[in-house]
């Protein structure tokens, strides 16, 4: 009997049931292209990206609220909430701020440019329990990029749905996101109200906050309304703060609102703890979570 | 699980054995401190006598080996336009720890949970850990020890072989059969009804030495009801924010990624670093809004993570009580202290 230790090879030994317990998944990216750089401000970029191979393109599917770590080799890699329908499988649109070394640097790349994927990631919003229910849709700023895929969502299956309302506001008219789909969407029987808080010489609607319209969406309206409408609230926490006390003013239930968490993950997968509130990881059990998880959080917003 | 007994000249000869074939990282004497008392750390090791089996708390635990401070998650090869990622685990052989205390023992067994036995286990950790082979040693409490508040003062698996010095003899608890088969190597006998009471005399002397307590009563609760107590405003006042009580921690493992490209332009790498969540930009977002931008949030995270969060997500606190944070501390902050005040006594009223 030899006193020596023999390796342990931990991926040979692996038996994964899931996705989420395999092992060899951890550092796995998908090699993607990107097949489109669309400028939407003159900071905020649109990127369609797609998963280069068939199989793993068939394969890849996720939720509306469901973000991707996003790897530019040697540059950086950072989390992004996905901003396109879920029914395209293998192809994700990303839109962009740049604010940081990897978002600095993605402007210079070319259509073509392949990219690393993982994830998805996180937890999303429960569309087909909204079926039957009226559904507002709130974004301040960036917030309006993870909402576009649950309204993609709502247009695709528009006849389970009551009213749909979104709400949007922004600083000025030129921080303005995805102009162009504001008339298709209103077509498409969805109430859109705008506001900003400082106009230009263009801007011809509303000046105020995002509450303003909120209010008058919300006032008068029966409790079987209230009751049965669900919320989603995207934007910047201060924003959160507001909307999300109105909302509980006029008694949506705290179950049926949800919220969209920002934390600067480092690994997506609950291990980095860079994206926790307390000891929850933001990129486990949110970044959705609903009003009352969040109430019980620390610091959340 | 299995107890045998051997005279103490064996261990050696179970140490030159082992040592033949396989890397021994054991405590050994790395220095002295200011005041001539000897400095522990955990290094490589090829003589029996260069291991200090009476060592106190090692000033950093044996983290590096199964959670290296910084190491590459990946490798990229870039050609033109084109790149290509290599994924490795960054270990090749086995390895043998000789001397792991209980509460380093412990630490490892709550690292398990959430980087083994959680969704998406961590392979790096996961090569290192089924390649380290461990014989853990018994310890003799220090004024700064509060293990036993913690539950860690004991180990009950985590190891493959657990010695106990009774005086004349070793007492030693078998877990695996790897260790089994190595301590055939070794003159070893059944332990008889004499050893059993020895070794619960033992015990219960180690118990009578520990002085440090730290009362874990309804804690979870209590820290989500002290949260804007002013008591984190004191401690943070204090704190330098250095992460200092993270890099000696023998369970925090938290880390940040970042990518760099290679001078030659030719490859990238992707590089973990583990990181403190006392450090100021810890939960920075993109944009620079910080969600913990004062000292205070951030050291009352710290132990609300270790305190609160970990024993909902797992019915037990994130700390082993090894006291390593607080004889690092350069501003002089105990965790026995900081929670005695948080209960409302303590050195800040």
């Amino acid at each position: 009997m030899n006193p020596e230790l023999r390796f342990t090879d931990v991926v040979a030994q692996a038996r994964p049931q899931k996705r989420k317990d395999d092992i060899r998944n951890f550092e796995y990216s998908y090699r993607a292209e990107i097949t489109s750089i669309y400028p939407l401000t003159d900071k905020e970029t649109l990127y369609r990206i797609q998963i280069v191979d068939p199989d793993e393109r068939r394969r890849f599917s996720f939720v509306p609220g469901q973000f991707i770590m996003l790897e530019m080799p040697g540059i950086d890699e950072a989390p992004f909430s996905i901003s396109s329908s879920a029914s395209i499988r293998g192809e994700v649109e990303l839109c962009i701020r740049s604010v940081g070394n990897l978002t600095n640097f993605l402007p210079r790349v070319r259509r073509g440019t392949h990219v690393g994927i993982r994830g998805p990631f996180g937890t999303g919003f429960p569309m087909q329990q909204m079926h039957g229910q009226n559904v507002l849709l709130i974004a301040g700023g960036l917030g309006l990029v993870p909402l576009r895929s649950p309204i993609a969502y709502v247009l695709e299956n528009r006849s389970h749905f009551r009213d749909v309302n979104i709400v949007y506001g922004t600083k000025s008219p030129a921080q303005l996101l995805f102009t162009y789909q504001y008339e298709m969407w209103r077509k498409d029987d969805i109430d859109m109200d705008i506001i900003v808080e400082k106009a230009d010489q263009s801007w011809k609607g509303p000046v105020g906050l995002i509450t303003d319209p909120l209010k008058d969406i919300l006032s008068g309206r029966d409790t079987e309304f209230y009751y049965n409408t669900y919320a989603i609230v995207c934007g910047p926490p201060v924003m959160f703060k507001f909307v999300c006390n109105m909302l509980n003013e006029f008694h949506i239930p705290m179950q049926k609102m949800f919220v969209s968490l920002e934390r600067r993950m480092h690994c997506g997968m609950g291990k980095c703890c860079r994206c926790n509130v307390g000891s929850t990881y933001t990129c486990l059990t949110g970044p959705v979570f609903d009003y009352w998880t969040v109430m019980n959080l620390k610091e959340a917003i | 699980m299995i107890f045998r007994v051997f005279e103490k000249e064996e261990l050696k000869q179970l140490f030159d054995i082992l040592s033949d074939h396989n890397r021994v990282v054991a405590p050994v004497e790395a220095g002295r401190d200011g005041s001539g008392r000897p400095v522990y750390a955990f290094s490589d090791v090829r003589e029996f006598n260069d291991i200090r089996l009476n060592h106190t708390v090692t000033k950093l635990p044996a983290k590096r080996y199964f959670l290296p401070f910084k190491e590459d998650l990946a490798t990229f090869t870039i050609e033109n336009d084109n790149w290509h990622k290599s994924i490795a685990y960054n270990i090749e052989q086995p390895f043998i720890l000789f001397g792991l205390h209980p509460c380093d023992i412990n630490a490892l067994n709550k690292l398990d949970k959430v980087l083994l036995h959680s969704v998406y286990p961590m392979p790096y950790y996961a090569a290192k850990r089924k390649n380290m082979f461990i014989i853990g040693f018994d310890c003799i409490p220090q004024p700064y020890c509060f293990c036993r508040s913690m539950g860690a003062d004991t180990a009950l698996h985590g190891f493959d072989m657990f010695i106990t010095d009774l005086g004349a003899r070793y007492f030693v608890e078998i877990l695996t059969d790897t260790a089994y088969n190595f301590l055939r190597h070794i003159r070893t006998e059944e332990p008889g009804e004499d050893d059993h009471i020895l070794y619960m005399k033992v015990v219960a002397e180690r118990n009578e030495k520990f002085t440090a307590h730290v009362d874990t009563t309804d804690l979870a609760k209590i820290l989500d009801m002290e949260f804007q107590s002013d008591v984190w405003k004191y401690w943070g006042d204090r704190c330098l924010a250095c992460g200092t009580c993270a890099n000696v921690c023998p369970t925090c493992y938290c880390y940040g990624v970042e990518e760099t490209v290679d001078i030659d332009l030719k490859g990238a790498r992707k590089t973990k670093m583990l990181y403190s969540c006392n450090v100021m930009d810890f939960a920075e977002v993109a944009g620079g809004h910080n969600f913990r931008p004062e000292r205070h949030t951030r050291l009352k995270y710290r132990y609300y993570h270790k305190h609160r969060g970990f024993v909902e997500a797992f019915e037990e606190s994130l700390c082993v009580g090894c006291g390593r944070c607080g004889e690092s501390c350069l501003a002089d902050i105990t965790v026995p202290e900081v929670i005695a005040s948080v209960r409302g006594s303590g050195r800040n009223e």
